[in-house]
């Protein structure tokens, strides 16, 4: 129980640190509980593709597009993106703007490089045949990889966003917490990709 | 205390309903029927035993110790007693524990897939919830009705059951339990029927506008007079073709009954491979 | 009855809506919506002409006050209990009358009577319920924990424009086209595209969807809240119980709203997009539907039961003047129950098949729920043992609970034993019990709450009188209503029945009937009782002066009612489970602090009303295929969130001299109050008159 008390006064100091101090950590947790939800919420689309694994409905088979060159290149992007995010951070740490910047645009590179070659699967699985209309594993497959796909263009379109925030208030308070939640929401988006990968892909390929 | 005299009427009457027994699910002509019967009256009876003294208890607690007698024994600041909780979760552990054993049991022994023991060799009629009426089938027979079935007393019968559209559920309420209809997919429920009648057959899962008349005869019966119901049946010259089949499909409400002199043997399988669903659907 | 099914090929500007989708010619509904219209016209024109839509849009509408945001959920939730209320009326006049030869087969067609089964269920779940539940919820819970305000007040404004958007939505469908007919749950295959084509499931669709996400929200936040706002000195152990259900409540919703959302998002596609997650054919599987939404359904109900049995606890202490029993043993029960209640969704569809295995653990999962639910039954009868009852409206409502609940929890043991269950499915017994625990548990339980917090939310306390004659009615009201339907359940009678083969049902159906009018002046009596007593709130026998009417023991109880915008001048330190009564009696509560510090504060804002609201063009581009609405709403949305991520000036400052000002005033309506406990002193052991000698210390 003692992990989970909170026995120090939060309230009434007339100290600016202190408010700040508390609004950053009550914000970052409130995050964390979103991403809580937000795990939850690709729980049930792993579910759903694990029922729906083997309804190919005398349609295409994972088996037959598939390429696993393909899709390690894209993980790599990915992964490689949370590895820029990190250099971000520690460019944050000592409030390095230069350097903070810089490895935001390489991360927002990466993750646009990232978005793009899964539209380019998408497109091609389409005009194989594989559209989720066809059967209801790629019915499946298509809401599980797209609803990672749209959390990325939101991390991106977030991170355009934090750029415009950044060149007006520089490390202004706000703008650690909105750097710290960026960078908790990109790393789950990682590990999202890297169930992803292992369950549909690998598992797909063989 | 106009509420305990109110409750214990209302218990009261409930019990005499109760065994007045005239109700379908207590009175039952199948053989699960009577047994899950007797399970729903033996675990409310167990119920019973610590429902009653608690509700008695949430009336004469407040009433004994009302503000307005001033009773002596107050103790503002008693909060806790080992042997009151010991109780208060020993009771409940109890209860449930054996419960659970009968819930484990029954669920085995009741389960409606398992195959009723009888010394006759079990009649097998394939049932299909269309929109908004039941099709049934007699593989062996080769014939199908409408809104109707019909097997003889002190024989199992097994049903298999899908559906052509939505999701049912078939119940005989008199005879035993019940089991979803899903397209595309077979249920399996046995049923035996142990006195001869007409009884109430049902759609027990919404299906949509025509629910409420979605409804069958199930007729236990002799078996001389179930041959000369299959008579009967196949008397009728109506043939169910591809065609006559197209037609069943077409929504109707309060469907009546027609009988079918001949069928495709193969006509279930076929309904049920016509959906590549969650059964079927893998290659 | 309108039949959107008909509508092909939608127009660019108007969508699948045309002139006939509006039921100008239904008997029954078009009274009706000429009489909405009317009064809707009536209201607007009498704020205008009081010139009252600057107060409203600065006080309330804009408001991220916990309060005021608690105060808007309960008053939508009566006027939906109304709405919910008239289709359970319209039901059982209906099913009475259809099982009689002289008058046919009822008034309404199936088309309608099954629109008004489904609408009854998802209004009172999701839009009475609910937001009945939240907004006590969001009125106290921050005051129990000594909180200035929610975690993040922004988003619970926008949590309740969400839920308010679903409800809009649901009474909308009511004038515009039609609403869902394919019960509260939607099972597929009957809610796609091909059962179901017209716009009632799009309904469905996104006014639960909408709201949906406002309640993930709100967990959120309430998580949040409870995990990090709590007062000096008050740990997890020391929460109020009421805190603690909120809390277990919360983290329930937290886990499974989002499945509610993606089950939803998929039939969404499915209906929009032809995809295959649950259609009968192309490999799509509707079993999975039913997985999914008894998954997020059953917690739901342990969400909506919880905190309900909170207030049970903290009404029960507070008017048996004594200490509750067990705490402990509740705090485990609540947990063991909201770990338990994922455990145990199958239990809703036995009949699919699953097998006898299967079956069991979900069955004997069910039964062990019963066992921390009767511990929380024993702890609050053994609350009332060795005290002093009063039997106010709040505590009538709690005996009435206990009462009811008990045969719910009984009915619903008996329902969860999988051979049982075989017979017992879908039959009216089902209803009979959901209505059981859910009127008798958890309903009773929020107007328990209700009566004994509207003093703290509005400063006036609630008629007595008036208050008990509401419960009895509810009460008896409740039996004649179900006993009867438990009755036709035991006969093999179905639920969901537009008319009724069976004339031995008639008798139980005009019982049920006389069930439902009592329960109705149930209602009345509620209604007229907040009127009533509103209307007298300076009367010196409903107005709450000390802000603590009852002389309790929690700590919502120690400011002004209704409180101030910041709730507390000086929160104190926590040093017990009962912070007000710990403080009454060491002497320190009501004492001016050394000083006060000024108090920080979030500013009102427009982004609530206006972001919550653009949802709902949103969402009637979406049900009627308008998709440039559906693009401008979403754009719209868009920018808004732009605009507010970049203002500036969100936050000001309560400097002290104001402070001083209120709170002495507050501080002066509590000197020279007798206590209940100072009256009762040679029962209090553990304290001593004497230990109230050193009344200089100060709070903190």
């Amino acid at each position: 129980m003692t992990a989970l008390t909170n026995d120090h006064d939060l309230h009434d100091h007339d100290d600016h640190h202190h408010h700040e101090a508390e609004a950053a950590d009550r914000y970052v947790f409130g995050f964390w509980l979103y991403i809580i939800s937000d795990c939850l919420l690709f729980s049930t689309l792993f579910a759903t593709y694990a029922v729906m694994g083997q309804n190919f409905a005398n349609g295409i088979t994972p088996k037959e597009l598939f390429d696993l060159n393909f899709v390690a290149v894209e993980t790599a992007l990915l992964l490689l993106s949370s590895f820029t995010f990190g250099m971000a951070m520690l460019g944050a740490n000592v409030e390095n703007m230069a350097k903070t910047k810089f490895w935001l645009i390489i991360t927002a590179l990466l993750g646009l490089s990232f978005l793009g070659m899964e539209i380019y699967e998408f497109v091609h699985f389409s005009h194989e045949g594989a559209t989720p209309q066809t059967s209801g594993y790629w019915t499946s497959f298509y809401s599980l990889v797209a609803t990672h796909g749209l959390h990325v263009t939101a991390g991106l379109i977030w991170m355009f966003f934090l750029f415009i925030h950044f060149n007006r208030d520089g490390f202004s308070n706000e703008n650690k917490i909105r750097l710290s939640c960026l960078s908790l929401f990109w790393h789950f988006l990682d590990i999202i990709w890297i169930c992803v990968f292992s369950f549909v892909y690998l598992r797909g390929a063989m | 205390m106009k509420k305990r005299l109110f409750q214990s009427t209302m218990l009261f009457s409930l019990a005499l309903l109760l065994s007045g027994c005239d109700l379908a699910l207590f009175d039952s002509s199948g053989v699960t029927g009577k047994e899950i019967g007797d399970t729903i009256l033996l675990t409310m009876g167990l119920m019973l035993i610590v429902v009653i003294p608690t509700i008695l208890m949430s009336i004469w607690i407040p009433y004994k110790y009302h503000s307005s007698k001033a009773d002596e024994s107050y103790d503002p600041e008693w909060e806790h007693s080992s042997k009151i909780e010991f109780f208060a979760w020993g009771v409940p552990v109890v209860i449930i524990v054996i419960l659970a054993t009968i819930t484990y049991f029954t669920s085995y022994s009741l389960d409606p897939r398992k195959e009723l023991a009888s010394d006759k060799e079990p009649l097998t009629v394939q049932v299909v919830a269309m929109d908004w009426k039941w099709l049934f089938l007699y593989p062996e027979e080769k014939i199908a009705v409408v809104n109707e079935v019909a097997f003889p007393v002190d024989r199992p019968v097994e049903f298999l059951v899908t559906s052509q559209s939505t999701m049912n559920s078939f119940f005989i309420p008199k005879l035993g339990g019940q089991i979803y209809a899903m397209a595309g997919m077979e249920n399996r429920m046995n049923l035996m029927g142990t006195e001869i009648g007409e009884y109430r057959g049902i759609s027990a899962n919404y299906s949509g506008f025509g629910f409420a008349g979605m409804r069958f005869k199930a007729k236990v019966t002799s078996e001389e007079d179930f041959g000369k119901w299959v008579e009967s049946v196949k008397a009728s010259g109506q043939v169910l073709t591809d065609a006559e089949y197209d037609r069943l499909i077409e929504k109707t409400r309060d469907h009546k009954v027609e009988y079918f002199s001949s069928i495709d043997p193969l006509q279930f399988k076929n309904i049920i491979e016509s959906f590549i669903g969650a059964q079927n659907g893998s290659n | 009855m309108v039949q959107t099914d008909l509508i092909k090929d939608p127009h660019v500007l108007t969508g699948k809506l045309h002139w006939g989708v509006i039921p100008f010619h239904d008997p029954v509904v078009a009274p009706v919506m000429f009489a909405a219209i009317l009064g809707g016209l009536l209201l607007v024109a009498f704020v205008t002409y009081k010139k009252l839509w600057g107060y409203l849009w600065n006080e309330w509408f804009t408001s991220v006050d916990h309060k005021k945001i608690g105060i808007m959920y309960c008053i939508v939730a009566l006027v939906m209990l109304v709405r919910g209320f008239s289709d359970a009326i319209l039901m059982r006049t209906h099913q009475a009358l259809s099982t009689s030869d002289t008058f046919g087969e009822g008034y309404l067609p199936p088309e309608h009577y099954d629109q008004i089964f489904t609408a009854h269920g998802v209004i009172m779940i999701f839009f009475v319920a609910t937001p009945l539940m939240v907004g006590i919820m969001n009125v106290i819970m921050p005051l129990q924990i000594g909180a200035r305000d929610v975690a993040y007040p922004f988003l619970n404004s926008l949590s309740f424009y969400l839920f308010l958007v679903g409800a809009l939505l649901v009474n909308i469908s009511l004038f515009v086209g039609e609403f869902a007919a394919v019960g509260w749950l939607a099972y597929t295959p009957l809610s796609g595209i091909e059962y179901s084509p017209g716009v009632g499931v799009d309904y469905w669709i996104w006014a639960l969807q909408i709201s949906g996400i406002g309640t993930t929200l709100t967990a959120v936040n309430f998580v949040a809240t409870i995990l990090k706002m709590r007062a000096p000195g008050m740990t997890m152990m020391k929460m109020p119980v009421f805190t603690w259900t909120t809390f277990c409540a919360n983290v329930i919703a937290l886990v499974i709203f989002p499945i509610l959302t993606v089950a939803i998002a998929q039939l969404t596609l499915d209906r929009y997009l032809d995809f295959n997650f649950f259609t009968n054919d192309d490999g799509g599987n509707q079993m999975m539907w039913v997985n999914l939404i008894w998954a997020w359904g059953h917690p739901e109900v342990y969400f909506l039961v919880l905190p309900a049995f909170g207030m049970i606890s903290e009404v029960t202490a507070t008017f048996s003047r004594k200490r509750l029993f067990g705490y402990v043993s509740l705090i485990w029960a609540t947990i063991a129950i909201m770990l338990l209640s994922f455990l145990v969704w199958l239990h809703h569809f036995f009949t699919m098949g699953s097998g006898a295995s299967v079956n069991a653990f979900f069955g004997i999962m069910t039964m062990i729920i019963g066992i921390p639910t009767g511990v929380k039954l024993y702890n609050w009868i053994f609350t009332m043992y060795k005290g002093r009852v009063e039997l106010t409206a709040s505590m009538w409502w709690v005996i009435a609970m206990l009462i009811t609940f008990t045969v719910g929890g009984m009915t619903g043991v008996m329902l969860s034993i999988p051979a049982n269950d075989f017979v017992l499915h879908n039959s009216m017994f089902v209803p009979a019990h959901f209505h059981n625990v859910i009127i008798g548990g958890a309903v009773y339980g929020y107007f328990a709450g209700f009566t004994y917090w509207f003093p703290k939310a509005t400063g006036v306390k609630l008629n007595e009188t008036l208050g008990k004659w509401s419960v009895g009615l509810w009460f008896f009201g409740y039996f004649f209503a179900w006993v009867p339907l438990y009755y036709t359940g035991f006969d093999g009678m179905t639920r969901r029945l537009q008319y009724i083969d069976n004339p031995e049902w008639q008798l139980p159906m005009y019982i049920a009937l006389i069930g439902v009018v009592l329960i109705a002046a149930g209602i009345g009596t509620q209604v007229v009782n907040i009127a009533w007593s509103l209307y007298k709130r300076n009367d010196p026998q409903y107005k709450d002066v000390t802000g603590d009417p009852w002389d309790a023991h929690t700590l919502e109880w120690y400011t002004t009612s209704p409180p101030q915008f910041y709730n507390f001048g000086d929160v104190p330190h926590i040093n017990d489970r009962d912070p007000l009564l710990d403080m009454k009696q060491k002497g320190i509560a009501y004492k001016r602090p050394e000083k006060y510090s000024r108090i920080h504060m979030p500013k009102n804002t427009w982004a609530g009303p206006v972001l919550g609201l653009l949802t709902l063009p949103m969402g009637f581009g979406f049900v009627w295929h308008i998709w440039w609405m559906v693009i401008a709403s979403v754009a719209a949305i868009f920018a808004c969130w732009v605009k507010l991520n970049f203002e500036r000036d969100k936050d000001y400052y309560v400097e002290v001299p104001e402070v001083e000002e209120i709170e002495g005033k507050f501080l002066k309506s509590n000197e020279g109050r007798n206590y209940y406990f100072e009256k009762n002193a040679k029962y209090y052991k553990k304290w001593k008159p004497s230990d109230q000698n050193d009344s200089t210390v100060v709070a903190k």
